[in-house]
């Protein structure tokens, strides 16, 4: 069979590449050039981390949303006579190249590493997103008001970080639990928070005008409502929120793990924000608690819980591919990232371009995640 | 003080019931329950037939009653019986769990020292660009999962076909004959990298802010050498926060123990875990979960200890 010389590889693959390339200039050239206008995002371009980070992960983001041009080929299509072919190998009944080979059932590598980055873009921000609402409602109140719910609370996060991540995923993510209502119950109780964490955040702001109140908090619970229903999979009419059963439980374990910490990061910051001289004066003006947590403390708190949710975010990758190296991922045949590595390994002392691109694609997501979490980091410990 | 220790024993038996009372709930639940009963008398008997014989062996208790015998019997040390290999749970456990202290004995033999002292040198001249550099190289550490840099490792140093064949890809041979560098090399530093960049950032913080301090300052003004004030004066209470990081590193290190051992197929902890959770041994699996428990409790307990006596300007909120 005819094989690409490793030049033309590289040149097909940055061609392959191309509408990327030219979102990330469109996306980083406008930004660069309007960045003292843009406020905080603006401030990562005036590090050379700041702008490496950002760039990784944009590449990754658009490559997860042009998934389909991106690709050469269905990452699911099997070429039997491309069986752990190397790199560059050109299918002769299509004509297309295996940029990086075939893996064990003749499916392209290159195609699955470029779609794998859709699981973990689809799950990864969202995880990190519902956690952040479940850690921030809990933890405001804990730290603001302390006493027997702190205690609680902060008992119950204890143990779930004791709890080590590995034997969680192996009793949360198995074909049995589907069978039983806990990932129902887990996603009814979930799922509520950012309902939950929306109607507080103008409930405490507006309360005093009911007409305005009602206004925006009635769409809210139409949308919220209706996201809560087709998400928990209680009422779903449109199909489109209903998750597959083990995407869901991959979903919730996620957030299981991760709410914890951003509780304790939330109550922390609480505790040190609540003794500044602005909340004093609120107390003073006789605003309520719950309009001193949100209108108050979090602003305050917007920096460092920044920073970490980019961290946050890439260790949800990592634990996304734990998930996958361990044949708990979304399913058997799912191109992400840990799953391939998982198929890829079995093989590696003979063949080794299967296992690496995935590899090295989840390494560079992370890295550009938590490099953009430094130079965040350092921007904001300036003012 | 000793106010302060009965408190977290207090906490720690109470979190670690919690703990071993979910899991026991998990391992137990109705499927599981059904498919071992399939597995132990065939798999082609009927559903009258799966309740009479979970009725027979005690399955359908109370749970409570249930967990309680189940503790009641881990307190005189009888772990039950595995399925999967057939023999009680303490005759399997225990060697397994040699094999997985003798790796993470060299896990820390290498990582720690690596750690303190990549932590060290970015730390002492914060801002500098030897900082940025060792900065940068322990964030790309901190990106690096244990499933990725094991099969980066795999491919550089073991591969047939591109490697350089220095190590042996497989460790199964160290759990047999003992570890050496060609065995057990990969094995080690795999883990190893995922966990120094997070020690070697605690660390850098720690000099960092350690290194602004007045006493320092106080020392340089005396014309004490930058080398002995990084020694004499910093290091000691640079060490303290690392301390604790490096002991609540070890259940982090768990996930990574197991990966690693089932990626180099060295037949420790880790992968008696896997074999139990992937067999439905619901015994061996509990006896798992307590021993990870432990550990991480035990962990958390030293760590709080050992941070009160390093520093002593820590008043002990008992």
């Amino acid at each position: 069979m005819e094989v690409l010389a490793p030049g033309a590889i590289v040149w097909q693959v940055l061609r392959q590449f191309g509408p990327v390339w030219l979102g990330m200039l469109l996306v980083m050239g406008a930004s660069f050039a309007w960045r003292h206008r843009l406020g905080t995002y603006g401030r990562i371009y005036e590090s050379p981390i700041g702008i490496i980070g950002f760039g990784l992960v944009l590449f990754w983001l658009l490559t997860a949303i042009m998934a389909d041009w991106v690709a050469v080929m269905d990452p699911f299509v099997q070429v039997r006579a491309l069986k752990n072919e190397p790199p560059g190998t050109i299918d002769p009944a299509s004509g297309l190249a295996f940029l990086f080979g075939g893996d064990s059932l003749g499916r392209d590598v290159f195609s699955r590493m470029v779609h794998g980055s859709r699981t973990v873009m689809a799950i990864a921000p969202f995880a990190t997103l519902f956690a952040y609402m479940i850690g921030i409602t809990l933890g405001l109140p804990a730290g603001y008001v302390g006493g027997w719910f702190d205690t609680v609370l902060s008992f119950v996060a204890n143990l779930v970080l004791a709890f080590p991540v590995i034997l969680l995923f192996y009793l949360l993510v198995t074909p049995e639990i589907r069978q039983t209502a806990i990932p129902g119950t887990m996603a009814a109780v979930f799922f509520i928070f950012p309902v939950l964490f929306v109607a507080v955040f103008l409930w405490s702001r507006f309360r005093d005008r009911p007409e305005v109140l009602w206004l925006y908090l009635l769409p809210v619970i139409v949308v919220g409502g209706f996201g809560y229903l087709g998400l928990t999979g209680l009422w779903d009419p449109t199909g489109l929120l209903t998750m597959a059963p083990n995407t869901l439980n991959v979903f919730l374990a996620v957030v299981f793990i991760t709410s914890p910490t951003v509780f304790r990061i939330v109550r922390g910051l609480t505790l040190d924000i609540k003794t500044r001289d602005y909340v004093a004066a609120a107390q003073t003006r006789g605003e309520r608690p719950w309009y001193i947590m949100i209108w108050e403390i979090l602003p305050n708190a917007r920096g460092p819980l920044i920073v970490d949710a980019c961290l946050r975010i890439g260790y949800t990758t990592i634990l996304l591919g734990t998930l996958g190296f361990f044949g708990l991922g979304v399913s058997p045949e799912s191109p992400d990232w840990g799953s391939t590595i998982n198929e890829g390994r079995k093989l590696l002392r003979i063949y080794v371009h299967p296992a690496l691109p995935p590899a090295l694609a989840l390494m560079s997501l992370v890295l550009g995640l938590n490099l953009l979490a430094d130079a965040l980091r350092e921007q904001t410990m300036r003012d | 003080m000793l106010a302060f220790l009965l408190k977290r024993l207090g906490v720690m038996v109470l979190t670690a019931l919690c703990l071993t009372l979910v899991v026991f709930a998990l391992v137990n639940l109705k499927p599981n329950l059904v498919k071992l009963a399939k597995e132990q008398t065939g798999s082609r008997i009927t559903e009258q037939q799966v309740e009479v014989w979970l009725d027979q062996n005690g399955f359908n208790r109370p749970l409570g009653v249930r967990y309680a015998e189940w503790l009641g019997n881990v307190v005189r040390g009888d772990f039950g019986h595995s399925t999967r290999f057939n023999a009680p749970v303490s005759e399997v456990l225990w060697p397994r769990l040699w094999l997985t202290a003798i790796l993470m004995f060299w896990v820390m033999v290498v990582m720690i020292p690596a750690a303190l002292l990549l932590g060290i040198l970015a730390g002492m001249r914060e801002g500098s660009a030897q900082d940025r550099a060792l900065s940068t190289v322990a964030i790309a550490t901190t990106s690096t999962p244990e499933y990725v840099s094991g099969v980066v490792l795999t491919v550089i140093f073991a591969s047939q076909m591109v490697g350089l064949q220095w190590f042996s890809g497989s460790a199964t041979k160290a759990a047999e004959e003992g570890p050496t560098l060609y065995t057990f090399a990969l094995p080690v530093l795999t883990i190893a990298i995922y966990g120094t960049g997070y020690i070697a950032r605690m660390t850098r913080a720690s000099m960092a802010e350690v290194m602004t301090q007045q006493y320092i300052r106080t020392a340089r003004l005396k014309g004490v050498s930058f080398r002995m004030i990084v020694l004499r004066h910093a290091l000691r209470n640079a060490l303290i926060a690392p301390f604790t990081v490096i002991m609540l590193q070890f259940p982090w290190l768990l996930t990574g123990v197991v990966i690693v051992e089932s990626l180099f197929n060295y037949r420790g902890f880790g992968w008696l875990l896997i074999e139990g959770a992937a067999n439905n041994d619901i015994d061996l699996l509990l006896a798992c979960s307590i021993v990870a428990v432990m550990i991480v409790l035990v962990t958390q307990l030293i760590s709080d200890i050992g941070y009160v006596y390093l520093n002593p300007r820590i008043r002990v909120a008992a």
